[in-house]
């Protein structure tokens, strides 16, 4: 398995494993779960309009996910409760599902996008992850204290007389587009999975917050490797693999 | 005067509508201001007021450039199901650990979602009554708290006052007010005043 073949896939997936579960906690922190799944259809309709218009279905992805972290804001007010996140995987799903259908060149990266294509990952996908993985990880440890911050006394910026847009923008941004590399790089239910799962027995078990990220982390590390390992022994998709292993996991320790 | 932290002068503040009588006061640097009153007087919105959340309708409230307020509300944080540790929480703020009673100094390393509610409430309590600043502003602090709970946070209001901090306490304990504040304004309904 060690050939460039795999080799390249399991690192590329192994970024994304480092860096999905600690941004899951955060997402969890803030009750906002649901934006992977929101993000990663928005990123899969973005991909296959790119792809359709004759541009990179990455950079399409990437754009349409961004547009819609930065978007949402602008309609707090209208969508809250996380209604905005629910409109934005409707419309994200229904996008794609409608491109795939009608257009012959997008019904094949749909699908992928859908089932999750882990395996087709390259040299050019690890360029763009890896360093993300970096960054964003980064990100997360700087925005770490205001984002607990604003979740436990949301009067701090105002009394502090600190602006607190720039967090919040900052956090969308970073989970829009991780989430978009993570759809495609292993599919959008692959990504929800190492989003959703560690987190949740994180919160359950852990004692502190810092000991929950560490748990997290470990969580969807050791549940990405033994998936690929499984599903590459046994012929089969990697992202349901993925799922069922994280969920069994789930269910017995949380 | 040369430490006021805040200046109100006919201050009427409310949310939607003008919710308080007109109100005059200094809150000066190691002095501890006591807001009291019936239900419904408006005691939390003029704190809010002061914390930049509610409005001011008229009259004039003025701050120190640069004052950095702290801010306790009535709303209980949502720690509920987030693994987040006590220890965690005063480190989020700025606030020492350093004087927690000894009830609770032994739980700092417990999640919050673990402790006894009264436990919780003067743990958040004291993440913003420690916490760096000029002023602080507390709302109902006596909520949820026993009477070791209280008489120890008696004393805690006045070693922060007495460290140079300004603070401006809400409360319907009247003897609670009485006893740690240093200057205390009976709010009256805004309709009563002619």
């Amino acid at each position: 398995m060690w050939s460039e073949l795999f080799l390249l896939p399991f690192l590329t997936g192994l970024c994304l494993a480092l860096i999905l579960p600690a941004l899951g906690c955060f997402l969890r922190l803030r009750d906002e779960w649901l934006a992977a799944l929101a993000y990663a259809h928005v990123a899969a309709a973005g991909a296959l309009l790119a792809l359709v218009g004759g541009m990179m279905p990455a950079l399409g992805g990437m754009a349409a996910a961004a547009l819609a972290g930065a978007g949402k804001r602008l309609f707090t007010r209208r969508l809250a409760g996380g209604a905005a996140f629910a409109v934005l995987l409707l419309a994200g799903w229904a996008v794609a599902v409608l491109l795939a259908a009608n257009q012959p060149l997008a019904e094949s990266l749909g699908h992928a996008l859908f089932d999750g294509q882990l395996y087709f990952s390259g040299g050019a996908q690890l360029a763009l992850v890896a360093p993300w993985a970096v960054f964003s990880g980064v990100a997360l440890l700087v925005l770490s204290r205001h984002l607990l911050l604003a979740r436990v006394y949301p009067d701090y910026f105002r009394a502090r007389h600190l602006r607190a847009w720039p967090v919040m923008l900052g956090f969308d941004l970073i989970a829009a587009l991780t989430l978009a590399l993570a759809t495609m790089t292993m599919g959008i239910m692959g990504g929800f999975a190492l989003i959703f799962v560690p987190a949740w027995i994180a919160f359950r078990r852990a004692r502190s917050w810092r000991s929950g990220l560490l748990l997290a982390v470990m969580i969807g590390l050791a549940g990405y490797v033994a998936a690929f390992l499984l599903a590459l022994g046994l012929d089969q998709p990697f992202g349901p693999v993925l799922a069922l292993l994280l969920i069994a996991v789930g269910l017995i320790i949380a | 005067m040369s430490d006021a932290l805040i200046r109100a002068r006919a201050l009427v503040a409310g949310w939607e509508s003008p919710a308080t009588a007109p109100l005059d006061f200094v809150v000066e640097s190691g002095r501890i201001l006591g807001l009291t009153g019936a239900n419904g007087v408006g005691k939390t919105t003029v704190l809010s007021a002061l914390a930049g959340r509610a409005r001011v309708f008229s009259g004039v409230l003025e701050a120190r450039p640069g004052l950095r307020l702290a801010l306790q509300t009535q709303d209980v944080p949502p720690v509920g199901g987030v693994p987040l540790s006590g220890r965690e929480l005063l480190a989020l703020t700025g606030a020492t650990v350093d004087g927690l009673p000894p009830w609770l100094a032994g739980r700092i390393d417990d999640r919050l979602d673990r402790l006894s509610g009264g436990q919780r409430h003067y743990l958040t309590l004291w993440a913003v009554l420690q916490a760096p600043a000029d002023l602080v502003l507390l709302d109902e602090p006596t909520n949820n708290l026993d009477a070791a709970g209280v008489g120890h946070l008696a004393s805690a209001l006045r070693r922060r006052a007495e460290s140079g901090c300004g603070l401006v306490l809400v409360s319907h304990d009247h003897d609670f007010v009485d006893q740690v504040c240093d200057q205390v304004i009976v709010l009256q309904e805004a309709a009563d005043v002619v």
